[in-house]
């Protein structure tokens, strides 16, 4: 595979893959049950998933870890096991991708509240970044994504982790933010601005959002990234916030509607599409010759 | 700071609490619920007025000021995602309540017995999850069966909730945030 921050720059969009979470639930994982876990206990289901994501076109696709430092996953008594767990996800998506996609290891927000709002220390969040990114990289994780991060120097921690492991490997980082009357902001407060600093500061090189209200919100925060900065962006909508309907839950935004938004963020352009939670391998599929004719 | 001045000074405590504390964090939950404010002012002042309380505590004990009503409150079985749940505590503190935190992951059995045991005015329950959320259930059908459904009121919040899925458990009430729970609680406290 020729390289991926090569074909980045040279303008090419690259489709990234939809939800794995919510898939997985769908597929029957139960509540109260550590979604990681899947790689160990279920590896042929996150394999499955990550097939129908290649099938619909997808040319990254993210290892089932979001939740995977050892802060993460300690409420589950697995704090000891996010090297084997990390490592055993890359080998999934690498079974399921050979060489056809890029293979993403996902790093997610460790669930602590650094000082002085809350009561962990930064040292102890950028360990348990640094062990789970190390067993990604180890396993052959070809790009690292930090995602649906609200707080920044959280978000700042786990790239400076990345970096220091590998100074070559493409970090790729995106925040989660809320629509306010006075724009754009994360609930710990940080406007599309301070991301695009900050996150570029820290050592990232495509930076942007994920998860959030849905992808008419997608476009506007993805302009302002591209007001902010010239930087390779990345946007990954949620299908819509989720509905209960009948008891369970649904996810209103159409492949369709999410693929008309993509030329919205095409234009700007962003450079590497996917989906967050609710999306399916349809909207990816619908994602993906969206791309294509546009390419044409 | 603040706090021991004014109980230096003499301030009735009744007046430290009701004009200082619980007026400032009316202003802080205010603010945030005008996106003016975010996450990490509210909990840097969550911090202020519990230490705050912490000094005032001993003198409405000694003064005998009783709290406006008591509060239990916890993220439903299953479910870890326990920041709203917090601001809620803060924000019931803030008013005046005197919360029973029970946490994460807090079964039926946990809820009621706590309930029982505090001689609780209301149960408070949060979910982030959809599929957590029906666990609230659950926890009403227990209160049923232990025969303190409708004594005690049951009020439910967080991101998936919303008043019909209230209506549809039977809880007595949603609260959209945390600002919100405060509001129905008072009222529910003064009738009583």
């Amino acid at each position: 595979m020729r390289d991926f921050l090569y074909r980045i720059r040279a303008g090419e969009i690259i489709v990234a893959d939809g939800a794995m979470g919510t898939m997985c639930f769908e597929a029957g994982l139960r509540v109260g049950d550590c979604p990681e876990l899947l790689n160990i206990e279920n590896p042929q289901l996150i394999e499955d998933i990550t097939r129908s994501y290649l099938e619909a076109g997808s040319q990254i696709v993210q290892t089932n870890t979001f939740g995977g430092t050892a802060l993460k996953l300690a409420p589950y008594g697995l704090q000891k096991r996010s090297a084997e767990i990390n490592e055993a996800a890359v080998k999934i998506a690498r079974r399921a991708a050979g060489d056809r996609a890029y293979i993403s290891g996902s790093c997610g927000p460790s669930g602590k509240i650094l000082q002085p709002y809350g009561d962990t220390e930064p040292e102890i969040i950028y360990a348990s970044f640094r062990e789970q990114i190390n067993a990604l990289i180890e396993a052959g994780a070809d790009i690292i994504t930090v995602e649906t991060m609200v707080d920044l120097e959280e978000a700042k921690l786990a790239i400076k982790a990345a970096r220091q492991i590998s100074s070559t490997i493409p970090v790729m980082a995106a925040m989660t933010f809320d629509s306010t009357p006075n724009g754009f902001f994360t609930i710990m407060g940080i406007s599309i601005e301070d991301a695009a600093v900050g996150l570029k500061e820290a050592g990232a090189d495509i930076i942007g959002s994920n998860c959030g209200n849905g992808i008419r919100d997608m476009v506007m925060i993805a302009s302002g990234f591209r007001q902010a900065t010239d930087m390779p962006l990345i946007i990954q909508s949620n299908a819509g916030l989720p509905k209960v309907e009948n008891g369970k839950t649904v996810y209103t935004e159409t492949p369709e509607m999410m693929a008309e938004h993509a030329k919205d963020l095409m234009v700007l352009p962003v450079s590497v599409i996917g989906g967050c939670c609710g999306t399916t391998p349809e909207h990816i599929r619908a994602l993906r010759k969206m791309v294509d004719s546009w390419a044409a | 700071m603040l706090t021991s001045q004014a109980i230096e000074e003499k301030i009735p405590v009744k007046k430290i609490l009701d004009e200082g504390l619980i007026a400032g964090m009316n202003v802080v939950g205010e603010e945030f619920k005008h996106h003016r404010i975010f996450l990490p002012s509210v909990l840097l002042a969550a911090r202020a007025m519990y230490a705050g309380m912490d000094l005032i505590k001993p003198l409405m004990i000694r003064d005998n000021i009783p709290t406006i009503g008591k509060v239990v409150i916890g993220t439903i079985k299953g479910d870890l995602h326990d920041i709203g749940k917090n601001l809620v505590g803060i924000m019931l503190k803030g008013a005046g309540f005197e919360v029973i935190d029970l946490g994460n992951d807090v079964t039926p059995d946990r809820f009621v017995q706590a309930a029982k045991d505090e001689k609780a005015d209301a149960v408070g329950m949060s979910a982030l999850l959809t599929t957590t959320m029906t666990g609230m259930k659950d926890v009403i059908e227990l209160m049923k069966s232990e025969g303190i459904y409708g004594k005690i009121k049951v009020i439910i919040g967080g991101a998936p909730v919303n008043r019909e899925f209230a209506e549809q458990i039977g809880a007595d009430s949603y609260a959209y945030d945390g600002m919100k729970a405060v509001e129905i609680l008072k009222e529910y406290v003064k009738d009583k």
